[in-house]
């Protein structure tokens, strides 16, 4: 069986396509999204509770769509939103009775998690105390402000767009090394007879599909690692427990690409020729790539098309390998992720070891 | 004849595919040493029956010993004692020969000289190449080569010289003579009759999944001379062959 790994292996390091696929491919992606940054335009502000919410500034941020005010979360559970970078800002808004001040008091808390969205609420809250102020100076005679700002930043690592992109784009290559790589490679061993002649050797089956899968994963672990490696020292990527966190990674990576392969494998059974791989291969791989948030959060779709993503398995391995890079989660708090990769995973075997075919 | 051992042994054997029957009940044996021909046309059920011998194929009835081992039963035992060389031989295209070496001999898990390996078939100069770069010739001999990694006590060579040049192929025969000379029997396919006329000891023809005969080459011609068969070109003492081996020389080349 490890003989079968070996020449395998070998084999794919010898396809410069492969390599070039599962190498350069993410890695283009990681440098082009990098550079373009995470052009979100809608901040989500979290509002403390109890805050104030008679004062003409907060309606005016309620009134603008580009903002999103959560008013249903405790101080703690916020707190630790704007740590991850979900959260642009908290918002606390008191009336004070202290007549020597303005009688609207703005706190406003962003952090480095999300530093675009920050500075864009710290911005817009600035400019709307200012409007509130002048309103306030024509209406009435007196000169003291109505409302005041206070800012303060939470201390925080930054949340970096590499941070988002690169684990999406780890899940992507996995996926599509999973799906297209396994399903060439079987097809094509079987055209090629060389399944054939290893029936005429000693060797059992199963070793044979375990062998050929052995040197996939193999491989998909040396090009993960290189991945997050480059990410980690050129791009500046965010792995919260440094090493520790890369060896979850790993076995992140490692699950995922078990599922993936289970595709390839049901598509190598169905598929009669090479020239079928692709569209089929292409059915699995492409809405992946596009709904289950391996370059913009699902978050961004309309509510009609959440439960899409909801329902695919890259979705929840992008979503744990960065809970695990960025949160410093461990496996075991992401276990709702696994168990749904897991279920993928019977659910394809299934119908994998139905459909695959030797001959 | 009848002092030889018999390592293979076929009794009525059957295969039936959905609506056809590629062989309909042969029954023969092989002797330990020979050279064993299966002849005939395409299509005749020769590949089915060597491919059910290799035990890659489930036959339909009948029964099958390989040096006394039943195909339905012991089918990795009989793995271990067989090389086989299929018709269109299957390897990771891009692996240089000694990586493939490396992989069938973890596939038979026995150790092996691969130079000396190599060498049996003259391709020690080739051992560094990629199998795709290798000529027609050369794959054969590969394949060839690969079969006798584990040492078998049979050989099964589905056409090994189909394709090749007259060089080729005679290079090829004595390699396949060289096989036999170590005691080891070979069973063969061939569409060529000179072929089968200079290597096999034996041949049967098949003609639609049944032996039409099975004799020695010498006596299936005396025998069709016997009924008064007179060739209508008068035979020459060399044949166009043995002209164009004259004139481009009888060593091999590396094509």
């Amino acid at each position: 069986m490890l003989a079968i790994t070996v020449a395998s292996l070998r084999s794919i390091f010898r396809n410069p396509s492969t390599v070039a696929f599962s190498f350069a491919f993410p890695l283009i992606f990681i440098v082009v999204f990098g550079f373009i940054g995470n052009r979100s335009i809608k901040v989500a502000v979290g509002v403390v509770p109890g805050s104030d919410t008679t004062s003409q500034v907060y309606n005016m941020l309620r009134s603008r769509p580009e903002i999103k005010l959560i008013t249903n979360e405790t101080n703690v559970a916020m707190l630790e939103l704007l740590e991850k970078g979900k959260l642009d800002g908290i918002l606390n808004i008191q009336k004070s009775s202290d007549t020597s001040k303005a009688p609207y008091q703005f706190a406003l808390q962003t952090s480095k998690a999300s530093a675009e969205g920050g500075a864009m609420i710290q911005m817009f809250m600035m400019h709307s105390v200012d409007q509130a102020n002048l309103a306030a100076a024509a209406s009435q005679t007196q000169l003291k402000p109505s409302a005041e700002l206070r800012s303060e930043e939470v201390s925080n690592h930054a949340y970096k767009s590499i941070d988002f992109i690169l684990p999406g784009m780890l899940g992507f290559s996995l996926l599509s090394m999973g799906v297209f790589g396994t399903a060439f490679v079987f097809l094509n061993l079987r055209n090629t007879l060389v399944i054939k002649r290893f029936f005429a050797t000693p060797i059992r089956k199963p070793y044979i599909v375990l062998g050929e899968a052995l040197s996939r994963v193999l491989f998909a672990l040396i090009s993960s690692s290189f991945i997050i490696i480059l990410g980690r020292f050129v791009f500046g990527f965010t792995l919260v427990h440094g090493l520790f966190t890369f060896f979850n990674m790993l076995v992140l990576t490692f699950i995922g690409l078990f599922v993936f392969m289970g595709f390839g494998f049901i598509i190598s059974g169905l598929a009669k020729t090479e020239s079928a791989v692709p569209p089929l291969a292409n059915l699995i791989t492409l809405p992946q790539f596009l709904l289950a948030g391996t370059f913009f959060p699902i978050s961004v779709f309309p509510t009609w098309l959440q439960p899409i993503p909801k329902m695919l398995p890259l979705t929840y391995l992008n979503d744990a390998m960065r809970k695990v890079a960025f949160e410093g989660l461990s496996l075991f708090q992401v276990w709702d992720d696994i168990l749904v990769l897991f279920i993928w995973g019977v659910v394809v075997y299934f119908f994998a070891t139905r459909l695959f075919k030797w001959e | 004849m009848a002092d030889k051992q018999i390592i293979i042994s076929v009794k009525n054997l059957v295969k039936q595919y959905d609506d056809f029957t590629a062989v309909k009940g042969i029954s023969f044996d092989v002797y330990e040493g020979e050279i064993f021909g299966l002849l005939g046309p395409n299509g005749a059920g020769k590949t089915t029956t060597l491919e059910i011998l290799e035990t890659l194929r489930e036959k339909s009835s009948g029964e099958v010993l390989i040096d006394g081992l039943n195909v339905d039963k012991d089918q990795n035992r009989i793995k271990n004692i067989i090389g086989v060389q299929l018709q269109a031989a299957g390897y990771y295209p891009s692996l240089t020969l000694l990586e493939l070496l490396d992989l069938f001999s973890g596939l038979y898990n026995v150790t092996i000289d691969k130079k000396h390996t190599l060498a049996m078939v003259g391709l020690e100069d080739k051992a560094k190449s990629k199998y795709k770069d290798l000529s027609g010739g050369q794959k054969q001999r590969f394949s060839l080569c690969t079969t006798l990694i584990n040492n078998p006590k049979i050989v099964f060579l589905d056409e090994p010289t189909t394709g090749l040049d007259p060089q080729s192929r005679r290079n090829l025969w004595e390699m396949i003579r060289q096989i036999r000379a170590k005691g080891t029997t070979v069973v063969i396919t061939t569409h060529y009759m000179d072929e089968a006329e200079e290597l096999c000891e034996r041949v049967a023809v098949m003609e639609n999944g049944e032996f039409v005969a099975l004799d020695s080459p010498d006596q299936l011609i005396d025998n069709l001379l016997a009924g008064g068969f007179v060739r209508k070109k008068e035979v020459k003492a060399a044949n166009l062959e043995d002209v164009f081996l004259a004139l481009t020389g009888k060593e091999w080349r590396d094509e």
